[in-house]
């Protein structure tokens, strides 16, 4: 036999017979009703359990670290019996400064809002512009790219000083912290927009507004939210800081003013509102930009 | 001969850090309403340019363009394009691209059932009704392709400009569009000018193919009249004499009189 003779007498072979052919074709698996739910159980479990244990590992090396007689800080069952109320229930009210940590979350989330939202709104038109034309690149640009580095408690008494009130100062103090990343982000995006949609405009003669809606925001849309996702983030860690020197009802005021009535066990509490509030505000606009942008990225 | 598009001593040249390039110089060309010319010509000799100008996207530098005795001084609809990569919009679904085009160049003269009426016929036309509602990431390259076409089309555009637009496809889809355009040609008598470097194709759908030499400083080096029958079938061509003979005059003129000698 040849060795290509072998190689023919391997391959496998159309054989007319039934049988073979039943051996080859899959037996089809019995279906049972309980796998699929059985495989989505597992899977969540996939992602919830390592998480839940981590929590618990690292809550056991702190109570054991602080849970010492003499310790600086509370240790985890100490923050439970200390301020449980404040966990349980986040929307209590008991009169002006004696609210659940939900409502002075909510309280800084409005600011945020204001601010935040026109800091989206200016950043990007600023950075349609400021994209658009290279003089105002070449002009401005210098000029974002020292401003954005400020600290955004440097800007308090300086809006302090020009709006005479702590409500308008934290807004505006949000506002000057988050606007950057938008505006450059969004200045990078409209630089980018392919040279394409651009001729399709030209051929168009697409006016300047139409051009704004119908090419600029969607084509530089995955670069606007990641400006806008950076913001949030900066803008959140600004109203914290902010509220701490202003005063009033926030979120960030309550931590000054338990630190300054020594209740320890409070400010934990809140850190732990503070993050969880962070943490969703960012996938909030995470999930609006992936659902706003779809279709976008890919062409 | 009447002078639809007139091409007249137009000359494009480039300023970057002080250094002139000359890309075209005095090209000078005349289309018939209804002709179809393609250009060809090795890569870099300025075709894509020389369509731009037409298109109102580059300015010229000397010389004019001018459609029916009106200089272009602008892009417009009424020298529509097709692009090389589509560029159809990848946010908007294949109805909304040729919408876009639709609502943009007939909103005071047609009632919004009509303009729905015209995308359909114009995505009909291409046989692409059946996607309208995909987005382009979703259909393949001639498909996202013909869609371009529709877009084109569908702004009713005294001039077809097609830049390369087969050039990213397969062999086979390539031959299918060829097909669809003359089918379109011969049907609304457009007035077509195409880029290509497909000397079978320059053939197969032109009246005229302007053949180009090698930049810089291009110029027209010849044109050859292509004086087949129409409609043109691609499976009878194959065997005619006339057609195996204007290839070889195309080939040629690209091969032995203007080789291109890249620059080492």
């Amino acid at each position: 036999m040849t060795a290509t003779a072998r190689k023919i007498a391997m391959l496998p072979q159309t054989v007319e017979d039934p049988r073979k052919e039943r051996v080859i074709a899959f037996t089809p698996r019995a279906k049972s009703s309980y796998r699929p739910l059985l495989q989505r159980l597992s899977s969540i479990g996939e992602k919830v359990l390592p998480p839940l244990i981590m929590t618990a590992v690292l809550l056991i090396i702190w109570q054991m670290a602080f849970g010492v007689e003499g310790s600086t800080l509370p240790s985890p069952l100490q923050v439970w019996a200390d301020a449980n109320d404040l966990i349980v229930n986040p929307f209590f009210d008991f009169g002006s400064q004696d609210i659940g940590l939900g409502w002075r979350v909510l309280t800084s989330l409005e600011r945020v809002a204001i601010g935040f939202g026109f800091a989206a709104v200016a950043g990007i038109l600023m950075g349609a512009l400021v994209g658009q034309s290279v003089w105002a690149m070449r002009g401005l640009d210098p000029i974002f790219q020292v401003l954005r580095t400020i600290p955004p408690l440097a800007w308090l008494p300086i809006s302090l000083a020009a709006f005479r009130d702590s409500n308008p100062s934290a807004i505006f103090v949000i506002f000057i912290t988050s606007v950057w990343p938008v505006l450059i982000n969004t200045a990078a995006g409209v630089r980018n927009i392919p040279q394409d949609y651009r001729n399709v405009a030209a051929v168009l003669r697409l006016n300047p507004i139409e051009y704004f809606f119908r090419i600029m925001v969607p084509a530089a849309a995955p670069y606007i939210f990641t400006g806008l996702r950076i913001g949030i983030g900066l803008s959140w860690l600004a109203i914290v800081a902010a509220e701490m020197l202003t005063g009033g009802v926030g979120i960030g005021f309550f931590i000054w003013d338990a630190w300054n009535s020594s209740r320890l066990s409070d400010i934990i509490v809140a850190l732990f509102y503070i993050g969880f509030t962070g943490f969703a505000l960012d996938r909030l606009v995470a999930a609006l930009g992936q659902i706003i942008t779809r279709g976008t990225a890919a062409s | 001969m009447s002078n639809y598009l007139k091409v007249d001593h137009v000359s494009k040249s480039f300023e970057r850090g002080g250094v002139v390039t000359e890309v075209l110089k005095d090209i000078s060309l005349s289309i018939d309403k209804g002709e179809f010319v393609s250009i060809i010509g090795h890569s870099g000799c300025g075709k894509s340019t020389l369509l731009n100008l037409i298109a109102g996207l580059t300015e010229v530098s000397d010389g004019g363009v001018l459609l029916e005795n009106r200089e272009v001084n602008g892009p417009g609809p009424e020298r529509a394009m097709v692009f090389q990569n589509h560029s159809l919009l990848p946010w908007l679904t294949v109805y909304e691209n040729v919408r876009l085009a639709v609502d943009k160049v007939f909103r005071s003269s047609r009632s919004r059932a009509e303009r729905h009426d015209w995308i359909m016929q114009n995505l009909a036309l291409v046989q692409m009704q059946h996607a309208k509602d995909k987005r382009p990431a979703e259909i393949s390259g001639g498909m996202k392709q013909r869609v371009g076409l529709a877009r084109a089309l569908a702004m009713e555009p005294k001039i077809l400009l097609l830049d390369e637009p087969f050039g990213a496809l397969d062999a086979l889809t390539r031959a299918h569009l060829q097909d669809s355009v003359m089918d379109i040609h011969a049907r609304l008598g457009n007035t077509m000018v195409m880029i290509t470097h497909d000397v079978d194709e320059a053939v197969l759908l032109s009246d005229r193919v302007v053949m180009m030499t090698n930049g810089p400083a291009a110029k027209i080096g010849d044109i050859l009249e292509v004086n087949l029958a129409r409609p043109r079938r691609r499976l009878e061509l194959v065997a005619e004499r006339s057609y195996v003979q204007y290839r070889e005059l195309v080939l040629k003129f690209l091969y032995e009189r203007h080789r291109f000698v890249e620059a080492a």
